[in-house]
């Protein structure tokens, strides 16, 4: 018998045991509540007295309070445009007949995978720059600023609800939709009606995923905000020595208004009624008409490629003349002041996405089985499900700097490095958490008792049956995590201090991209331009090695 | 009221590769209660789902009152259709499920709470008016979605497979319930079943569907009594099936060689050509059964292998002397019952089996379920 199998046969044999299981959930639970939960919350909390130094700063909390309204204004703006935009493409992949289907299906994921900094230079390039759509009106068609600002939170965020509803319409039952054709109601009567109502708790998920995902975005924010200020800049701004109190002021509110709204809509969003009382026939016939189809499909299909995909794209033209003039002959060979310092940051940028990733999965894992198969109880086991939100809802620069408070407070040298990594960690756990405790919670639980009884015991039914049938899950949340990490500028800034030589590769993408900023719009350099290529054909290959590993196999 | 007119329909799924409905062509008509049986997979809800409109054929039409369904959809068609799962939708309560049809088609709310009253309180479910579909009952639920087609305003009523997930003993009260309803109302319904008995209780005529087309329409007494095919004299009831070959046609009568060389005669063949291999068909109640080895009409001699009693009948199945196998059923009241072992002579009147040619795939094929 070989190692692996002694191994194997030996955790098979010891997982049987009780106290093996309990020990198992209760480093998960300590992990969470260790390294994920307490260091933020404590880490403010501690310097909460520092609060007052700001009150009594009228036009430092006047400046605070405005930077954190316009986090939030945006985020829910962004919510609710990425909604009313995401949920008819997602329409258009999952019910749709047309033949530019699969080609929006394919590249509806691509502005979730191109790192948001590549994101961010992409679009000031394409909405700013001589160079892009602004060349045609003469000059900068749009400015950095706050217009700027949800344009680039518009573009991240979409992906992210389009997979939500598709996934949602694709789960959907569409006998409900017949059943209501077949009792008289027109399509549009019979969406209105039925599914939206019955497709409600997805679409407030997906409402919610993109209200944190731009409540969190920082590194492009800095690049297309101009002198615009949303709490994630006004942080990373006064991230500097002596500004101490105002940071825990900025960072504190985000954190509690962050929960506050996330409390609230799970409350009060079931309770959201979707007008269903109210019929107009004739109105919605013509709704549902060929024509107004086409109309829907092709307003659908005009904002994704012209509003999402183009711009997010754009910066890949600035890579081209990087093949020919030279540039990426230097980058091969490290030659250069940028390359000298990209490569080595990129090289930081997966060490700690790797390290995070493999952390979060080994002690994530528990914690996903424990809340979906409610192993502590239901009580217990829907706290935790409801906690493990909070590094999702709060600001990531929030989380980045209340994480970089306890560390530091506490009698120990941490290297920066392990700060960063405990941070990156904190942001990244949830993604794979609830994407893989909802994926166990579909398995039916019988598929496990029946394995039982056949003789395996628990570790075994865990590799045997768990395990390859969510694979598709668990590795999606392992490359969402990968990936996150790699994005994640806000936290890592929050956490270094400004003279930090540690540079992930969008801290230092940012400061490069923030040197070309000029009034008269963003100059185009190769060697950014090349960077963001590099960056986005490494995201593309993970991609694509994702699909080969999980390909046609059993999805949850 | 209207009729319905399939003419010549086709359905292929799969870029062509599956042909669910296969040129089918059936009139049903005005208040007639139709069922349509086959096993599953045989196309009976794809057809359904046809006429209802929410698939579109890729061949033929299909009338409703005389009217072309081309090109109208479902909501257009005045059609109430109950699903095999209900479809109740999850957040309304019965109530709103009920009247969903009514005001969604913005009809006068006097009107449509009236409707609604009625078909709940012709269900017996007004109480329940304020319940969510999920503190419902299989059988409530069933009600409630009969209901919900009624109060729509539907005079054809298309039925998937209602009752089919239900227990046997609420099945069978419901069947006659819904039947009831339909008459009472004088509607036209289309049921579709794949519990043959469900089909022969309630409907005024059957039609038997396998692999995408209909092998024969008529009253359960005209499936039962003559089957025009091998499948449907399987489906329908229970059949005994005995190969051999045409020897002669005399009077009326085919003479018909077994295996073993035993000799009986038909009243019914489909088929005449001397040496022409054929499948007898006879009922498990059309054979008699007497004790010992006697010599009389259509008579084969055999022993009683195996017997079961079940309450009104006891079955016996008989090993015949040329090792074909047949069960006869007889009433367990009428005389002593046989034994196991026992040698006994089963027999048959001409006029209760049936001769079909025998089919090219083979018998075995030709009975499959699917």
């Amino acid at each position: 018998m070989g190692a692996k199998a002694r191994i194997t046969k030996f955790l098979d044999k010891i997982s049987s045991k009780p106290i093996t299981r309990y020990a198992v959930y209760f480093i998960g639970i300590l992990f969470f509540i260790m390294i994920i939960l307490v260091p933020p919350i404590l880490g403010i909390t501690l310097k909460l007295n520092l609060f007052m130094d700001v009150v009594n700063d009228p036009a430092l909390t006047s400046r605070a309070l405005n930077a954190i309204f316009n986090s939030f204004a945006i985020a829910i703006f962004v919510g609710l445009i990425d909604l009313a935009a995401g949920i008819p493409a997602a329409w258009f992949i999952a019910r749709g007949k047309s033949r530019w289907l699969n080609v929006v299906d394919t590249l509806a994921d691509l502005p979730f995978i191109i790192p948001t900094v590549a994101l961010g230079y992409s679009l000031l390039l394409f909405w700013n720059s001589s160079y892009g759509v602004s060349g045609l009106f003469g000059g900068s068609l749009i400015s950095p600023g706050w217009v700027l600002v949800i344009l680039l939170h518009f573009v991240f965020s979409f992906p992210i609800v389009v997979r939500v509803m598709v996934g949602a319409l694709m789960d959907y039952q569409y006998v409900y939709e017949e059943a209501a054709r077949t009792l008289g109601a027109h399509p549009v009567g019979a969406e209105r009606t039925v599914t939206f109502p019955i497709l409600k708790p997805s679409i407030i998920g997906a409402f919610v995923l993109a209200f944190a995902r731009s409540i969190s975005e920082t590194g492009a924010t800095i690049i297309v905000a101009g002198t615009f200020e949303n709490g994630a800049i006004f942080i990373q701004k006064l991230n500097t020595p002596g500004n101490l109190a105002p940071l825990v002021f900025a960072s504190s509110l985000l954190i509690l208004i962050a929960i506050a709204i996330f409390a609230v809509i799970q409350v009060l969003g079931p309770r959201l009624k979707i007008p269903v009382h109210r019929v107009s026939p004739s109105f919605e016939r013509r709704l549902s008409g060929k024509k107004m189809v086409s109309l829907r499909d092709g307003v659908t299909l005009f904002t994704f490629f012209i509003i999402i995909l183009l711009p997010a794209l754009f910066v890949l033209g600035s890579a081209f003349p990087a093949l020919v003039d030279g540039t990426l002959n230097n980058a091969l060979a490290a030659k250069g002041p940028f390359w000298q310092q990209y490569w080595p940051s990129l090289a930081l940028s997966y060490f700690i996405g790797f390290v995070a990733t493999l952390v979060n999965v080994v002690l994530g894992l528990p914690m996903a089985i424990m809340i979906a198969r409610k192993r502590m109880g239901k009580t217990v086991s829907a706290v935790f499900d409801l906690l493990v939100n909070i590094p999702i809802i709060v600001p990531s620069v929030a989380l980045g700097f209340s994480l970089g408070l306890f560390w530091r407070g506490l009698p120990l040298t941490i290297p920066e490095l392990l700060l960063v990594i405990f941070a990156h960690i904190a942001i990244t756990y949830s993604y794979f958490v609830k994407s893989l405790a909802a994926a166990i919670s579909r398995i039916d639980f019988e598929m496990e008792n029946a394995a039982r009884i056949l003789g395996a015991r628990p570790f075994a039914v865990f590799r045997t049956i768990i395990l390859p049938l969510v694979k598709y899950s668990f590795f999606a949340g392992a490359i969402i995590m990968f990936t996150r990490s790699v994005s994640e500028t806000g936290a890592t800034l929050a956490v270094i201090s400004p003279t930090s030589p540690l540079k992930t590769v969008p801290v230092l993408l940012v400061n490069y991209i923030k040197s070309l900023i000029t009034p008269t719009g963003v100059g185009m350099s190769s060697e950014v331009g090349l960077g963001c290529g590099f960056l986005i054909l490494f995201s593309v290959i993970i991609l694509l090695l994702l699909r080969f590993v999980i390909r046609g196999r059993g999805r949850y | 009221m209207p009729d319905v007119k399939v003419v010549s329909v086709t359905k292929t799924f799969g870029d062509g590769k599956i042909v669910a409905v296969d040129d089918v062509s059936l009139e049903v008509h005005d208040k007639e209660y139709l069922s349509l049986v086959g096993p599953s997979g045989c196309g009976k809800t794809t057809l359904l789902r046809l006429i209802a409109g929410l698939i579109q054929p890729d061949k033929g039409e299909i009338y409703i009152d005389n009217v072309s369904m081309k090109n109208v959809p479902p909501e257009d068609r005045g059609v109430g259709f109950v699903f095999q799962t209900y479809a109740l939708f999850p957040h309304m309560n019965v109530w709103r499920n009920v009247t969903y049809g009514p005001h969604i088609k913005a009809l006068d709310e006097k009107n449509a709470a009236a409707l609604g009253r009625e078909t709940l309180e012709m269900m017996r479910l007004y109480e329940r008016s304020d319940a969510y579909p999920s503190e419902l009952s299989g059988g409530m639920m069933q009600r409630v979605a009969v209901a919900r087609a009624l109060a729509a305003g539907a005079k054809l009523l298309l039925l998937d497979e209602p009752l089919g997930a239900l227990d046997a003993k609420i099945r069978n009260e419901l069947r006659y319930d819904i039947r009831h309803l339909v008459k009472d109302l004088g509607l036209t319904a289309i049921h579709v079943t794949h519990d043959q008995a469900e089909a022969m209780a309630i409907s005024d005529r059957i039609a038997v569907m396998r692999k995408g087309k209909i092998l024969q329409v008529g009253t359960p007494t005209e499936l039962y009594m003559n089957p025009e095919h091998l499948f449907v004299a399987n489906f329908i009831g229970e059949s005994n099936f005995l190969e051999g070959y045409v020897i002669g046609v005399d009077e009326g009568l085919t003479k018909i060689k077994l295996r073993g060389n035993l000799t009986v005669n038909s009243a019914n063949a489909k088929v005449g050509e001397k040496d022409e291999r054929i499948v007898l068909a006879v009922r498990p109640e059309a054979l008699r059964l007497q004790r010992g080895l006697k010599k009389t009409q259509n008579g084969l001699q055999g022993k009683v292998k195996d017997v079961t009693f079940e309450g009104t009948v006891t079955r016996y199945e008989i090993l015949l002397a040329n090792e074909d196998r047949v069960i006869v059923t007889m009433p367990s009241l009428a005389g002593e019952p046989y034994n196991m072992g026992e040698e006994v002579t089963v027999s048959f009147e001409p006029e209760k089996s049936h001769v079909f040619p025998y089919p090219p795939r083979g018998l075995m094929d030709e009975l499959k379920l699917e």
